[in-house]
């Protein structure tokens, strides 16, 4: 009988656990969390025969190696990468059989930021308010992985994976934004909500799980009043009082005291995770954002 | 749980009972002024006039969701705001633009100005603070403890970390300022004050809160059910402890 469970051999610069996250306790002070790329881990899930919320291993930049103590299927997914088990190539973004004992290599990403490792039966580390996702900002959930470390495996999935390989998309050369406006659109000057869709920002190197940074011109408000704490969603364009904004993703605060100029559509948020520092974002303005056209 | 009196007797059928019923549903009183912002696809920022107003909606919100006569995921109250986050999509029954239209017609009761369930707080106020606290307010340093745990405290909202609380009801004092360089670790249980807010913190963490006493009570434990000690509109008093 072995061990459902896999050693990490090299954590890698920020390696976490990753599933659906923990909606529903923001009244409580407690954020989403949950991967950042959201298709790209529902994806690697499906290719192992795991169900969509079952947790996976985010990683950041420079993969991980792992070393199952039982034979099981993982995918490679999100940022490209090369991917070997026990020094030998084998396929990314397509379910490969890791026999017990033997190295897996998950590799630097070619491009894009975040990569997802499913692993059959998912990663079964105890749930905190029924999520296993390790959440940055309030610690909650499973710390990030670190070399030596042994994590648990659930049971093996019954419905083998029924998809070999699927395309994805590559990592944005361009980061497009697609925002609405609110709720305190009204805070900035016109000159600012012009800036904002016009100017191209770039994605900052000080961006991480809780909001994407960016460095490009300064948003100038409106009303210079202090806001009172109001409640936060993710996508938010937060605006600081440097007026460079920051896109809350799934570990950002559940309330803030800087306005919300917009909030970026959801579906925009995946390449949000995979944009690389220097990547120019454009803001687009839409659904009655103010001077935009159509929506 | 109820925080409500029961009803009155029906009063004697000769005389008429009082007060008369409100007509329904003619909404007059309680209407609540408001701003609905948009936030996104799936939420509504709603803005009050007053921390008192937003407890109102607030209790109000948790009412409808439990009779099932509203659907969402999140409803994060704060100063004066409270969002609807998780609203359902076209299709559903409170997409962001219906509800937008239907919340400013509902008839709000105003919050009941004491509660039946009071959570109290044993606390000894031995903070580090309590002399700067003393002299803002200008009083002797054993009537901080006096004038604190005479209030009764209503959880506003949470945010800051899992299970901080900003508890308003201190009135007749001076807020007290943020400390001008937070300190770098607050032990777990502080009791602190900034603002017009009470805090408790859940954990060490980082904090600029005037610090005045602590507490051995367990604000946050995920293995707990609930895990928060404290949630949005609970009512709170602060008990010195050793008296």
């Amino acid at each position: 009988m072995t061990d459902r469970a896999f050693a990490v051999v090299r954590a890698g610069a920020l390696t976490t656990v990753q599933d659906e996250g923990r909606p529903g306790h923001a009244h409580l002070g407690v954020p989403r969390s949950g991967a950042l790329d959201r298709p790209a881990a529902a994806l690697v899930n499906r290719l192992v025969g795991n169900p969509a919320g079952a947790a996976v291993l985010e990683t950041t930049l420079n993969g991980c190696a792992l070393r199952p103590r039982c034979d099981v299927t993982v995918a490679v997914g999100g940022a490209p990468c090369r991917v070997t088990v026990d020094g030998r190539a084998v396929a990314w973004g397509t379910p490969v059989r890791v026999p017990a004992g033997a190295l897996l290599e998950v590799g630097p990403a070619v491009s894009g930021v975040r990569g997802y490792v499913a692993l059959g039966g998912g990663v079964a580390v105890e749930p905190v308010l029924g999520s296993r996702s390790t959440d940055l900002l309030s610690g909650l959930g499973p710390p990030p992985l670190t070399d030596g470390a042994v994590l648990p495996l659930g049971a093996a999935p019954v419905a083998p994976a029924r998809v070999d390989t699927v395309p994805q998309p590559g990592p944005p050369r361009e980061l497009i934004l697609r925002v609405t406006p609110g709720p305190r659109t009204d805070w900035f000057t016109a000159t600012a909500l012009r800036t904002l869709t016009t100017r191209a920002y770039r994605v900052s190197s000080a961006s991480n799980r809780i909001g994407l940074r960016t460095d490009g011109p300064p948003l100038e408000r409106a009303v210079s009043g202090e806001l009172p704490s109001e409640g936060m969603v993710l996508g938010a364009i937060q605006v600081p009082p440097d007026g460079r904004p920051v896109v809350f993703l799934a570990d950002h605060p559940t309330t803030g005291g800087y306005p919300v100029v917009g909030v970026v559509r959801e579906r925009d948020l995946a390449a949000a995770a995979q944009a690389v520092p220097g990547t120019v974002v454009r803001f687009v303005g839409v659904g009655g954002w103010p001077g935009a056209r159509g929506g | 749980m109820s925080t409500r009196p029961t009803a009155p007797a029906p009063a004697p059928a000769a005389s008429p009972p009082l007060p008369a019923p409100t007509p329904r549903p003619v909404p007059t009183t309680n209407v609540l002024p408001m701003k609905v912002l948009p936030m996104g696809e799936r939420a509504l920022l709603v803005e009050l006039a007053d921390g008192s107003a937003a407890a109102a909606l607030h209790a109000e919100l948790l009412r409808r969701r439990a009779a099932g006569d509203l659907v969402v995921r999140e409803i994060v109250p704060a100063a004066r705001t409270v969002l609807l986050d998780g609203l359902e999509g076209p299709d559903g029954p409170d997409t962001p633009l219906r509800l937008a239209a239907r919340l400013p017609t509902w008839e709000i009761p105003p919050l009941p100005a004491r509660a039946d369930d009071v959570l109290e707080i044993p606390v000894r106020y031995e903070g580090p603070d309590l002399a700067d606290v003393a002299a803002l307010w200008g009083v002797p340093v054993r009537d901080v403890a006096r004038i604190h745990s005479a209030a009764e405290f209503r959880v506003a909202f949470c945010g800051f970390a899992p299970g901080f609380g900003y508890l308003t009801g201190l009135g007749g004092v001076p807020d007290v300022p943020r400390r001008a360089t937070p300190r770098t670790a607050v032990p777990a249980g502080s009791v602190g004050l900034a603002g017009p807010y009470t805090g408790v913190y859940p954990r060490s963490s980082p904090g600029g809160w005037q610090l005045i006493g602590s507490t051995d009570a367990v604000l946050w434990d995920h293995a707990r059910v609930p895990a928060a000690l404290l949630s949005p509109g609970a009512r709170v008093r602060f008990v010195p402890e050793g008296r």
